[in-house]
């Protein structure tokens, strides 16, 4: 299936013109069904090709309700076990609970600067057109690396 | 223009000068370096993604490494370690220019927020939260996992590289959930590029662009091949289920020169849920094993002396490895297993608890960071690392040109590294078509460049691009195909779907039409048991391909009888497209080539052996839109930096 939506938890990101999951999903997998005809569910989202789901969690991470899980594949894996993120602006907490009832919880860091505060081009040199048929890049400022007389043809 | 319908797209026409397909990490590395090349000039850009670039490409998920950081590192020992996996026949210019270009990248995403583990003086190591470690810009010591991998918490490491790609282009510049599909030749120059055309997956629209340049760069190809899951899990591949050879697909129709299509790479993975075993083996030294405990690399080393000099490397061929747990396999010595309670167990001899607690954290986090999948696995097997061993396996084939493998596309070279002329036309990375650069999976006859390479490579193509669109100011492109045409062509499973749908009672049971999901069934099944997939131990010979060929050529003419219920089905009939496009190209390869090149990725039986006199040369094809014909030709070998020769 790979990720499920759960019916109470979900809002249809009520007010938007599109959900969080369709939004982000990289496959084309997730879809607001508005009236319920696909369903039964209306203005809740579902997965529509749970077979071609990569389980990259893109869309578990980005839903503001916490309203989608994963179930692992069904012809791999034994029911029972769950693996769950919640992601904030500069970390992740993981919560795995396996089958037997065990759990583990881990946190990892996944950003050292705020989310949206990248500034592309602050402090980098221009461009300079003169170089622009040399190798390197707009902002290489030293030299290559590397033994030249390594290259044998020339 | 009326709004457009299921049946009837609305079209919509735009001119730029630099067009970008694709959204991942060659397309984000473009837009950083396209946007400040062209300050001061009024070249238009545009990025066309078919996804949301926060998460799309292959670092969608997250990785847990950088598997290219030269450091201080020689780019030509680079260049000589990316040869040697690919078993001698890729491009030194190539690979030693990105090795001398990729660190630039890495520590932009550093700089970006991208956290890097560092090692202290005392060798201690240390997530990438820590900000007291120096950047690697100012000489902090990354975590080495490998001779050229560097370890990361890379949950973020697309959505920070997209951050900045999108910054720089603005958001006017950048079109999301528009598939490309198509590129359009110029009516004038047929060897040159004037168009790409794709639609909407959420509107009735269709998108034409043209330009003077474009970036082709959407990944490389994926579920060509039977999966070994083919139920839910059949999109748990190694590499991602979106990846559809788009690239080498569109890049052939438009008649662009492709290479080395006959690789392929077959991972090693832990079995089902694929999860990444580099940090096992490196980090962690953990022995793979047959299911008797012996280590199968070490009991079986003389079988890597059969294939000099690229078996008898520091690092044999990525292909041999797996040749040799394959010999295990069939000799009835599996399963094969990672030995990870052994491994655990002796890191955990020297530790002490707490440090033991964070080995666990950094073994889970490796799943956890690109890989989730294998994470719910062992958690649904109860599987605990340091007490229970996992199961390792071949995959089903993948194609692709960034990580172990180097398919893809023939493309201009640098000049200042020695190459032969017939390797440069001027433009860096461009290809064989005027105005077609490409990048990441898309260039072939290199590989090992994975995430930052193919940043790097996305740059290197921007700034060639730029040059390119200078130098052609004044250049219009014309279509060689009308718009009417082109509408006709794409939408053309729309329309079948409506003509048809109600000549039966069962939607996907029709005599006119065939679903793009069984199509694709039907290209894993003729690929996974005639040209060397898992149903076969990867073993094919020229009858298998001549039945494999007659097939595809069948599926090809059905193709154009696929369904789309929905714009959801037009973008799955449309990469379905694309992959037998690819998997033919596939197919036409390992036919020519008369040998068996990579050993433990695919054998022709009939010709079971490295033929070096013969065959160590490049394989370039075209394909003839038109006759719907491949021409394939041997393309000379030669090395720019001196390597190993057979130990006797």
């Amino acid at each position: 299936m790979p990720t499920f939506v759960r019916t109470e938890k979900c809002d249809g990101c009520k007010g938007q013109d599109k959900t969080a999951c369709m939004y982000i999903c990289p496959h084309d997998l997730m879809m607001l069904d508005k009236d319920g005809s696909e369903t039964g569910h209306a203005m809740k989202a579902y997965n529509q090709e749970p077979e071609q789901c990569w389980e990259c969690y893109s869309c578990v991470k980005i839903c503001p309700q916490q309203a989608i899980e994963v179930r692992h594949y069904a012809d791999i894996v034994p029911l029972g076990a769950s693996v769950q993120p919640m992601r904030g602006s500069d970390s992740v907490v993981w919560t795995i609970k396996f089958r037997n009832g065990n759990t583990k919880r881990f946190k990892f860091p996944i950003r050292t600067t705020p989310e949206g505060s990248i500034d592309p081009y602050a402090n980098k040199p221009k461009s300079n057109m003169d170089d622009i048929d040399k190798p390197g890049f707009f902002t290489t400022d030293t030299e290559f690396p590397g033994d030249r007389s390594q290259l044998i043809r020339l | 223009m009326a709004e457009g319908t299921f049946g009837n797209p609305q079209v919509i026409e735009e001119e730029v000068d630099i067009l970008l397909i694709g959204g991942g990490m060659a397309c984000c590395g473009a837009a950083y370096e396209i946007m400040r090349w062209i300050e001061g000039t009024d070249l238009k850009v545009k990025l066309i993604d078919k996804a949301a670039m926060d998460r799309s490409g292959a670092v969608a998920q997250g990785l847990s490494a950088i598997n290219t950081y030269l450091g201080d590192q020689d780019p030509a020992d680079y260049a000589r370690m990316v040869a040697n996996d690919l078993m001698g026949i890729t491009r030194d210019d190539l690979a030693y220019d990105l090795g001398r270009h990729v660190d630039d990248s890495v520590h932009l995403f550093e700089e970006w927020g991208l956290p890097i583990w560092k090692t202290d003086e005392n060798g201690e190591r240390h997530d990438g939260s820590n900000r007291d470690m120096p950047s690697l810009k100012e000489g902090g010591k990354p975590v080495r996992s490998g001779k050229w991998q560097i370890m990361i918490n890379g949950e973020s490491y697309k959505w920070i590289v997209a951050e900045a790609a999108k910054k720089a282009l603005g958001t006017d510049n950048i079109q999301e959930r528009v598939f490309i599909v198509k590129l359009v030749n110029d009516k004038n120059d047929p060897e040159r590029v004037a168009g790409a055309i794709g639609f909407s997956v959420r509107e009735h629209k269709l998108h034409l662009y043209k330009f003077k340049a474009c970036l082709l760069a959407a990944g490389g190809c994926v579920n060509l091949f039977r999966p070994r899951s083919v139920g839910e899990g059949s999109g748990r591949a190694w590499y991602p289920v979106w990846n559809s050879g788009s690239t080498y697909a569109m890049a052939a129709e438009a008649g662009a020169e492709l290479t080395m299509m006959e690789n392929r790479f077959v991972p090693a993975r832990f079995k089902d849920g694929y999860g990444p075993v580099g940090a096992w083996f490196l980090l962690f030294k953990a022995k793979a094993t047959n299911a008797f405990g012996e280590v199968y690399m070490d009991k079986n080393k003389a079988m890597l002396d059969q294939y000099p000099p690229y078996g008898q490397a520091a690092v044999p061929a990525s292909c041999l490895r797996n040749h040799l747990m394959l010999h295990e396999m069939k000799e009835g010595r599996g399963p094969i297993y990672m030995d990870t309670p052994t491994a655990l167990g002796k890191l955990a001899e020297t530790m002490t608890k707490k440090e033991i607690k964070h080995l666990e954290a950094e073994a889970w986090e490796d799943f956890l960071d690109m890989c989730i999948g294998q994470a719910g696995v062992w958690a649904g097997e109860n599987i605990e690392p340091e007490k229970k061993p996992s199961e390792l396996m071949p995959t089903e084939p993948y194609l692709l040109g960034s990580h172990s493998g180097c398919c893809g596309i023939w493309v201009s070279g640098p000049t200042d590294l020695g190459a032969p002329p017939e390797w440069s036309w001027g433009y860096r990375s461009m290809t064989t078509v005027k105005g077609l650069f490409t990048a990441g999976d898309g260039v072939g006859a290199s590989g090992h460049k994975f995430s930052s390479g193919s940043h790097a490579e996305g740059r290197l193509a921007a700034k060639a691009m730029v040059k390119f669109a200078l130098d052609n100011k004044d250049w219009k492109p014309e279509l060689d195909t009308s718009i009417d045409e082109l509408v006709e062509e794409i939408y053309r499973p729309v329309r079948t779907f409506l003509e048809h749908k109600d000549y039966t009672t069962a939607i996907d049971i029709n005599p006119h039409y065939i679903t793009p999901k069984m199509l694709q069934f039907r290209l894993q099944k003729i690929m996974d048991e005639y040209c060397a997939g898992v149903a076969t131990w990867y073993q094919t010979n020229a009858h298998m391909l001549q039945v494999c060929e007659d097939k595809l050529e069948m599926l090809k003419e059905d193709s154009l009888k696929m369904r789309a219920k929905d714009l959801h089905e037009l973008l799955r009939a449309w990469e379905n497209y694309h992959r037998i496009i690819t998997a033919e190209a596939h197919m036409k390869h390992i036919q020519f080539r008369e040998e068996s090149r990579y050993p433990g990725f695919y054998y022709r039986m009939d010709h079971n052996y490295v033929d070096e006199e013969n065959w160590k040369c490049f394989v370039n094809s075209t394909y003839d839109r038109k006759s719907k014909q491949w021409s394939l030709k041997k393309v000379p070998h030669v090395d720019l930096v001196a390597k190993p020769t057979a130990k006797t």
